[in-house]
């Protein structure tokens, strides 16, 4: 018993290190990416077409690859960057590969919605293009952006039990060795629990954060 | 108290102003030109004429209205001012200086010196009260003490002192418009555009953010200009107006002139709502012909003048029967602006002698049909 607490303990570890690191390196890129999709866009205050076009091909490409087809394919990329392709390091590559225009497309939704009077009236104002950025787009657009790296996260844990499978580590390597592997319900089931348990409470937090942020309605 | 809310909302109802005959407000320097300005769009379906030819002069310190329909190209207009529309033919000059040539830095900088507020406020939802109307400051990296100083002195203001840390989503619409009026203010501009600030809002709220905005035009002497397709919020502030229609200027002049002598059909239908119209009942026997020699003509006298024409002799003046089936004086900028709309005995060869008549006593006299006597 304390054996497999013991490594459900580990397990866990390993995941919220695997899904920490890649998320807030999604974030970090994600953001400017979503702001570059968005003012580059046709009628945006950084008005370039061809770049918008060639930067939302790109983002689309990666996100057509299916998650384990994408992991196998980064293989000798994940050598390069971290120097081994086994263990947690090895799958923060990938993930962070995977999700990025995944979060970047979900934020660039919400940028897309703030209000263009917002943006006139900033112009109006003598506000310059980055400051209409960083004062008007990203605090309008926080509160769905919040709720975007909600889901982001949860879709980050579910890839990252597919690379416990290929040696990972994590809750999904538990759960696939003692539970596929071994036929240990036991495991298995305390595995489903852990993940049901840490994915609410992802999104109930994201959900309160996201909800406090937003002064749209009161 | 009731007697005090009556004092209170006395300066809300536009009063006679003292210096009478307001023909010349405020000196006679022109503190924004536009020469020929045009703008052309490239829709889908090939190049839209939103603007051409537009010729104006707006002086310092008047409230300058811009009415049409919708479509007519008033918020393309107003937006040249700022450069938010840029003109494809034509200049608009600021103070003499032509800023169609303004690079971003210098464009930045305009913005600072002209204000503007929008029908929809367009207020951050995300930020205060206060740090809306902070962040023009902000952004020009103002110092904090003093962003704080001029932020709480412009709440002031426009009357919001207690809203400081509430958002807008708790305000009501007077009050979003009311931050946005403070937020435009920040920078001390000395032109402010409105653009339909007052279309979101009732009545009531409408009467109280135009008294704000005439006691901010006289406070601090800034041009304000506006465009507003309700022809009651021209009559209640403005100077000078010019209606649009399809992009081009169909009249302008002093409001009391076009009030009380509308030359263009559409700056006609504009009034209209204004208007006391012909009781339904008339309307429907009119005629545009005379039918019988012993029909009654209908009459729409106007006067503009500064002296009101004597009643006993116009009525003398148009014959022995004559009918009041409408008549309304309003006072526009220190005169009086008068409408008649009567019915009177005139055989066919007498009509002439009729209207000379009566012109005698008023300004303008124009025949609307002819109804059979009964």
């Amino acid at each position: 018993m304390s054996l497999l607490i013991e490594r459900l303990w580990q397990g866990l570890l390993d995941t919220l290190t695997m899904v920490g690191v890649s998320a807030a390196i999604a974030l970090a890129a994600g953001i400017p990416l979503a702001v570059l999709l968005v003012t580059t866009g046709r009628g945006g205050i950084f008005e370039a077409p061809r770049l918008n076009a060639v930067v939302g091909t790109i983002v689309n490409l990666f996100r057509s690859i299916p998650f384990l087809i994408l992991m196998v394919a980064l293989i000798p990329f994940t050598r390069l960057i971290v120097g081994t392709t086994y263990g947690v390091w090895a799958a923060v590559v990938p993930l962070t590969i995977a999700t990025t225009p995944f979060f970047a497309r979900i934020a660039e939704v919400s940028l897309r919605e703030v209000d263009h009077g917002l943006i006139e009236a900033a112009q109006a104002m003598g506000c310059r293009r980055w400051h209409i950025v960083w004062h008007v787009l990203l605090p309008e657009a926080l509160p769905g952006i919040v709720g975007g790296f909600t889901i982001t996260i949860v879709t980050m844990i579910n890839s990252s039990a597919m690379a416990g499978a290929i040696g990972a580590g994590g809750l999904g390597d538990l759960a696939y060795r003692y539970g596929y592997q071994r036929f240990d319900t036991q495991v298995m089931v305390t595995v489903i629990v852990v993940l049901v348990a840490l994915v609410s409470l992802i999104q109930l937090g994201g959900d309160r954060l996201a909800k406090r942020l937003n002064k749209r309605a009161s | 108290m009731r007697v005090a809310n009556i004092a209170l909302q006395q300066p809300a109802v536009r009063q006679p102003e003292p210096a009478a005959p307001a023909a010349e407000p405020k000196g006679r320097d022109i503190h924004l030109r536009f020469v020929g300005v045009g703008k052309t769009y490239q829709a889908a379906n090939g190049p839209v004429r939103a603007l051409r030819g537009i010729d104006l002069e707006v002086r310092r310190g008047e409230i300058f209205g811009i009415i049409g329909r919708s479509g007519a190209g008033k918020s393309s207009l107003l937006r040249t001012i700022n450069r938010l529309e840029r003109p494809t033919e034509g200049q608009v000059l600021i103070d003499g200086e032509d800023i169609g040539a303004y690079d971003e830095e210098r464009l930045v900088l305009l913005r600072r010196r002209v204000g503007m507020i929008f029908q929809h406020f367009n207020l951050m939802s995300a930020k205060t009260v206060g740090q809306n109307v902070e962040l023009p400051l902000r952004v020009a990296g103002v110092p904090r003490w003093e962003r704080q100083r001029k932020v709480a002195e412009l709440l002031r203001l426009v009357g919001l002192e207690g809203k400081r840390d509430a958002y807008p989503a708790q305000l009501s619409g007077g009050q979003k418009q009311r931050v946005g009026i403070a937020r435009a203010l920040v920078h001390d501009p000395e032109i402010l555009l409105c653009d339909e600030a007052t279309s979101a809002l009732d009545p009531e709220t409408t009467q109280s953010i135009l008294a704000l905005l005439r006691e901010i035009n006289r406070r601090l002497g800034l041009t304000i200009v506006l465009i507003t397709h309700e022809m009651a919020v021209i009559r209640e502030i403005c100077d000078s107006v010019v209606v649009l229609e399809r992009g081009e200027v169909v009249e302008q002049g002093p409001v009391w002139r076009v009030f009380g002598d509308p030359r263009h059909a559409v700056t006609r239908t504009l009034l209209s709502p204004l208007q006391q119209a012909l009781p339904e009942e008339l309307l429907l026997k009119l005629q545009a012909q005379r039918q019988r020699p012993d029909d009654r003509v209908v009459l729409e006298l106007r006067y503009t003048g500064e002296r009101e024409p004597d009643l006993a002799a116009l009525i003398g003046g148009l014959g022995t029967e004559v009918t009041l089936l409408a008549s309304s004086i309003e006072r526009i900028q220190g005169r009086a602006l008068g409408r008649l709309l009567v019915t009177v005995r005139g055989p066919a060869r007498s009509q002439d002698n009729l209207l000379q008549r009566a012109r005698a006593h008023v300004d303008r006299v124009e025949v609307l049909g002819y109804v059979a006597a009964d």
